[in-house]
C-alpha cells in the first residue's frame, strides 16, 4: 500500500493538549431503531482521528449527529468549551465544525467558483480571508483552478471530492469532519486525497475522518475508533489498531 | 454587463407603445402580461431557485387585490396606503405560514399549499360582508400616486411596466446575492446547504415571504387596474397557471419565468379565436413544450440558438 513510511509519522500526544471535541454517552435513533449507542469519544486540537467500521455501523449517523443534521437522543457534545448538544446545524458550522458529506454533494448546477463561495457563506464579510483561502484551495487542488468556471456537476468523482473538501475549508473549520472521502474513487485518487488530508492536518486543521477503507484511514490517523453496530468497540493509537489481530481480520482482510 | 439583458428588455417594453401607437392589443395585453411577469418572477424565486413548490400562489395575489379593494372602497384609505397595508398583511400571513408549511417536501408541500389556496378562495366567496362574495367588489377607485391618478390603458401600461421592471431588477439582484446562493444551495441539497452554515429554515421562510410579496404587489395593481375584484381571478386554476408559466419559461431563470408569463398570456389571447378548442390546443402546446424543450422555452430556445450559431460558424 502507498500509505506507508512518511505519512505514518503520528506524533505522540503532547502533554497539556487542549480537548477540542468531547462526546459523552451519545445516542441517536431513527424512530425506534437505535443507530448510535452510548458513544464516548474525544479529539485533541490538531489531531487526525479516524473512525472505521463496516457498512451500517453508524459512521455517517454519528457524524450527522455531531453536526446537528440528525437529532441527539441523549448524551452530551462539548466543542471548544461550549455545550453544542442540540444546536441547529448552522450554529454548529458557525462554531467551527465543517462536514464534508458522504457522496460529495456538490451543488451540481453551480460553477466550481460558486460552490467555493457558498462554502464561505458564513465568512463572506471577511473578503480578504476568503480570497486568500480560495487561492489556497486552488493550490491544494490545481485542477479546480483550471475548471473554476465549469459546472460542478460535470466534474469527475475525484474532482468533486476535492471541491467538497475545498468548500468545507472555506467554512474556516476548527474541526473538519470527512465522511468517506475515498468512496468510489480510483486508488491513485484516494492516495492524492489522503495526502491532502495529511497536509491539511499538518497545517493545524483538526480532522475526524470516517472511513470504510480502514487501512488507508488508520495509516494516516494518530488514533482510531472502531465502530460496530452503533457502539464504539475499540479505541487505540492507529498503529496499534493496524497491528491488532481482530481488527486485521475484520477490517483489513488478511 | 450582468444586467445587460435587463436594460435591453426595459428598452423594448418602453418602445412598444411608440412602435404600436393606439394599439389595443399591445397596450392592454402588455399590461396583463406585465402583471403575470411580476407573479411568475416572484414564484420562480421560490420554485426555480429554492426548489419549493407552491400550488396556492393565487391566494397571495388575491390577498393583495382584496386588501386594496376593501381598504379603499369600504374605509376610504388612500390607494398607496392600502397597497402598503396589503403588502404588510400578506407578508405577515406568509411568514406565519412558512415555518410549518416549508418543513414539508415534494408532494406534501404541494398538497399543503393547494389547501391554503383553497381556504383563501373559500373565504373570498363566503365572507360576503367583507368581500362581496361571489359577486366581488366593484367601484375600486383608481390608483393615486402622489396626486397623479392613473387612468386609461396607456397610463396603466406605463405603471405596470415600471412595476414589472422593478420586480425583475429586484429578483435579478436577489438571485445574485448571498441569499440567492443560499437558496440555490437549499435547492441542490438541504444537508449540504446546512453544512455551509445556511439556516435553511430561515432561508426558505424569507424566500416564501418575498415571493408572496411579489404576488400581493401584483394583486394590488390588478385590483386598481380592473376597478373590480372577484374570487374567480384567484382560484386554483390561476395558481396552476402561475406554476405553468414558471415551468414553461424555464425554472431557475428570472428571464425564463418572465418569458413563460408573456408566452402564456399571448397564448391565451391567440387561442380565443378557436373558442371551444382553446383549452385543447392550450394543453397540447404545453405538452409539446415539456416533451421537446424540457428546460423550458427560454433556456431551451437560447441553447438551441447557441448550437445553431456554432454550427453555422463551423460551416462557413
Amino acid at each position: 500500500m502507498p500509505f506507508d513510511s512518511p505519512l505514518t509519522a503520528n506524533p505522540a500526544p503532547a502533554r497539556g493538549e487542549e480537548i477540542l471535541l468531547e462526546v459523552t454517552g451519545l445516542s441517536s435513533s431513527y424512530g425506534p431503531v437505535r443507530a448510535i449507542h452510548q458513544a464516548d469519544l474525544h479529539i485533541y486540537a490538531g489531531e487526525l482521528v479516524a473512525i472505521v467500521g463496516g457498512n451500517g455501523a453508524g459512521k455517517t449517523t454519528l457524524l450527522h449527529t455531531l453536526s446537528g443534521l440528525h437529532p441527539v437522543s441523549s448524551g452530551h457534545i462539548q466543542f471548544a468549551g461550549q455545550n453544542i448538544t442540540r444546536w441547529p446545524p448552522h450554529r454548529i458550522v458557525a462554531a467551527g465544525i465543517c462536514q464534508v458529506l458522504e457522496g460529495r454533494q456538490v451543488f451540481a448546477p453551480l460553477s466550481v467558483e460558486d460552490n467555493l463561495r457558498l462554502g464561505a457563506y458564513r465568512q463572506h464579510r471577511d473578503l480578504a480571508w476568503v480570497r486568500q483561502e480560495t487561492e489556497h484551495v486552488y493550490t491544494l487542488f490545481p485542477i479546480l483552478a483550471e475548471r473554476r468556471q465549469q459546472l460542478a456537476g460535470t466534474l469527475s468523482g475525484g474532482q468533486q471530492q476535492m471541491l467538497a473538501i475545498g468548500r468545507a475549508l472555506l467554512g474556516r473549520p476548527r474541526l473538519l469532519l470527512l465522511d468517506e472521502p475515498s468512496m468510489g474513487l480510483a486508488p491513485l485518487l484516494v492516495e492524492e486525497i489522503f495526502q491532502v488530508i495529511v497536509e491539511l492536518n499538518g497545517r493545524g486543521v483538526t480532522i475526524l475522518l470516517v472511513e470504510q477503507n480502514a487501512r488507508a484511514a488508520l495509516a494516516i490517523a494518530r488514533r482510531g475508533y472502531i465502530l460496530e453496530t452503533g457502539r464504539i468497540a475499540k479505541t487505540a493509537p492507529a498503529a496499534e489498531l493496524l497491528a491488532d489481530d481482530d481488527v486485521r481480520r475484520a477490517y483489513l482482510g488478511y | 454587463m450582468r444586467l445587460a439583458g435587463f436594460y435591453l428588455f426595459a428598452a423594448l417594453v418602453a418602445l412598444l407603445p411608440v412602435l404600436f401607437p393606439d394599439n389595443y392589443f399591445v397596450i392592454v395585453i402588455g399590461a396583463s402580461a406585465g402583471l403575470h411577469v411580476i407573479l411568475a418572477v416572484g414564484l420562480n424565486l421560490l420554485m426555480g431557485y429554492a426548489g419549493q413548490i407552491s400550488l396556492g400562489h393565487a391566494a397571495f395575489f388575491g390577498m393583495g387585490a382584496y386588501a386594496s379593494a376593501i381598504l379603499t372602497t369600504r374605509f376610504g384609505w388612500p390607494s398607496l396606503l392600502a397597497l402598503a397595508a396589503g403588502l404588510v398583511a400578506t407578508g405577515a400571513i406568509a411568514w406565519l405560514l412558512a415555518r410549518p408549511i416549508l418543513r414539508l417536501r415534494g408532494h406534501y408541500l404541494a398538497m399543503a399549499t393547494l389547501g391554503f389556496g383553497i381556504i383563501v378562495h373559500v373565504i373570498m366567496v363566503q365572507a360576503t360582508r367583507w368581500t362581496g362574495g361571489p359577486d366581488g367588489l366593484a367601484g375600486i377607485p383608481p390608483l393615486n400616486l402622489f396626486g397623479w391618478s392613473v387612468e386609461g390603458d396607456l397610463q396603466w401600461y406605463g405603471v405596470i411596466v415600471a412595476a414589472m421592471l422593478l420586480a425583475l431588477w429586484l429578483a435579478l439582484n436577489l438571485v445574485d446575492s448571498q441569499v440567492g446562493r443560499a437558496l440555490r444551495a437549499v435547492h441542490g441539497s438541504e444537508f449540504a446547504a446546512q453544512m455551509m452554515g445556511v439556516d435553511t429554515g430561515r432561508a426558505k421562510t424569507q424566500v416564501f415571504v418575498v415571493s408572496a410579496l411579489f404576488a400581493a404587489f401584483a394583486g394590488s395593481l390588478f385590483a386598481h387596474q380592473q376597478a373590480f375584484v372577484s374570487p374567480d381571478s384567484f382560484n386554483l386554476t390561476i395558481s396552476v397557471e402561475l406554476v405553468t408559466m414558471v415551468v414553461l419559461g424555464g425554472m431557475a431563470s428570472t428571464f425564463g419565468a418572465a418569458c413563460g408569463a408573456i408566452a402564456l398570456t399571448l397564448l391565451h389571447q391567440g387561442l380565443v379565436v378557436f373558442e371551444d378548442y382553446e383549452m385543447l390546443i392550450h394543453g397540447a402546446l404545453l405538452m409539446a413544450v415539456m416533451i421537446f424543450l424540457p428546460q423550458g422555452l427560454f433556456v431551451g430556445l437560447s441553447q438551441g440558438a447557441q448550437r445553431l450559431w456554432v454550427t453555422l460558424r463551423q460551416e462557413s
